[in-house]
């Protein structure tokens, strides 16, 4: 029965046999309008607001941010790693860029600074966490399997690991190698202090142009085998350029981890970022 | 296609809502995504309309609204329209542009039964 005037046969019966409701309902489209409507009564006689055995349709307002668990599961992330002293970076790019490569160099530079841990994300094999784990530092793997991106949430399991072992450090550097990609990652926050997207010189240098979203979501750049210009067309001022297009006064660092030229301005990049957050943390 | 993901969080937020509310079924949801959000509409939709399946959202109408993209130049100071990222002040060229809308992906809000 229509709940707003009483109407309707829902209990209407003939010969105290029940009807068989209308097959109307059955064919009722449902048009994109947002405001309290009966579905099925599109062609109601002067509109009618009312209609037996219907439940009207009714709008929920949300307004509510389809990233908004990864961003609370993100904000949480980011207290336990600074609780920790822990400055967090996580290291995106295309799929070849050398971010292991820079990633077992700078561990071996850092040596004894402090701390540290890491962790990987690859869809499949645990073999960037080996070779992390060949310079004597902890690693955790996470695969993704078919997801293209680390979230909040694997960080999160990546972090209760880590502590697990006894291998979350106190003060020092969490390194965080996101799966190469450089669209997908760039829309997630795992509660990393930084993005740092890293650009090998073997790329185009019109990277940053063509994937845009990546390069205003990161704090640094690092232009990674430099050793190779010699050998290529790749200039290096023309993707400052574009990069700074997108992320204007982006800080660039160009780093060889097979020469070492660009190592101690990463170093001290790094350096004073841990300086930043112990001045903050007192 | 990280779509896929973004299409599981709005619709965990979408059934969330639908729940609280004692919903049948959702019967359509609205979407606001951004000229500058990290998607692409199209494949949002499809990417919404496959995770639904089986759901109360199941054949729910998935209606998007895009925004511009807007941003507010820090050399000259005007507020000008962003078709994407890397685009230059139409006024005076400078790229120091600080997006202030066109960037969300929002669930604005579902019809339900």
């Amino acid at each position: 029965m229509c709940t707003t005037c009483g109407c309707g046969g829902g209990n209407a019966t003939i010969d105290g046999l029940a009807l068989l409701l209308p097959r109307y309902r059955k064919r009722a489209t449902i048009p994109a309008q947002s405001s309290y409507r009966l579905p099925g009564h599109d062609n109601a006689p002067l509109g009618a607001a009312h209609a037996p055995d219907m439940t009207p349709e009714r709008i929920l307002h949300i307004e509510e941010d389809i990233l908004a668990d990864n961003d609370a599961q993100a904000a949480e992330n980011r207290n336990r790693i600074a609780a920790r002293g822990l400055f967090a970076l996580n290291f995106v790019s295309s799929p070849g860029s050398g971010k292991t490569t820079l990633l077992v160099d700078t561990i071996r530079r850092w040596a004894a600074r402090t701390p540290l841990a890491v962790i990987e994300g690859d869809q499949q094999t645990a073999n960037d966490a080996e070779r992390i784990r060949a310079t004597g530092a902890p690693a955790v793997q996470i695969n993704t399997g078919k997801g293209c991106h680390l979230d909040a949430r694997m960080i999160s399991l990546a972090l209760d690991r880590l502590a697990a072992e006894r291998h979350l450090p106190q003060n020092g550097l969490l390194l965080i190698e996101n799966v190469g990609n450089l669209v997908c990652p760039a829309a997630f926050d795992l509660g990393e202090a930084h993005k740092v997207v890293i650009l090998s010189v073997t790329e185009g240098e019109d990277k940053p142009l063509k994937y845009p979203d990546m390069f205003r979501a990161a704090d640094l750049l690092l232009v990674s085998k430099i050793d190779l210009l010699p050998y290529l067309d790749f200039s290096v001022d023309t993707a400052i350029r574009y990069a700074r297009q997108i992320r204007p006064d982006l800080p660039v660092i160009c780093v060889s981890a097979k020469t070492s030229e660009g190592c101690d301005a990463w170093l001290a990049w790094l350096e004073a970022g841990c300086a930043a957050l112990q001045g903050r943390t007192g | 296609m990280h779509e896929l993901t973004l299409a599981e969080h709005a619709l965990r937020i979408v059934e969330k809502s639908a729940h609280q509310a004692d919903a049948t079924r959702v019967t359509r949801i609205k979407l606001a995504i951004g000229a500058l959000a990290h998607v692409d509409p199209e494949t949002m939709r499809y990417c919404c309309e496959m995770v639904s399946r089986g759901t109360l959202a199941d054949g729910a109408c998935i209606e998007i609204v895009h925004s511009p993209g807007r941003a507010c130049c820090a050399d000259c100071g005007a507020e000008v329209e962003l078709k994407q990222l890397g685009e230059s002040c139409p006024h005076c060229g400078s790229y120091r542009l600080d997006v202030c809308d066109g960037d969300q992906m929002l669930v604005v809000d579902i019809g339900i039964v």
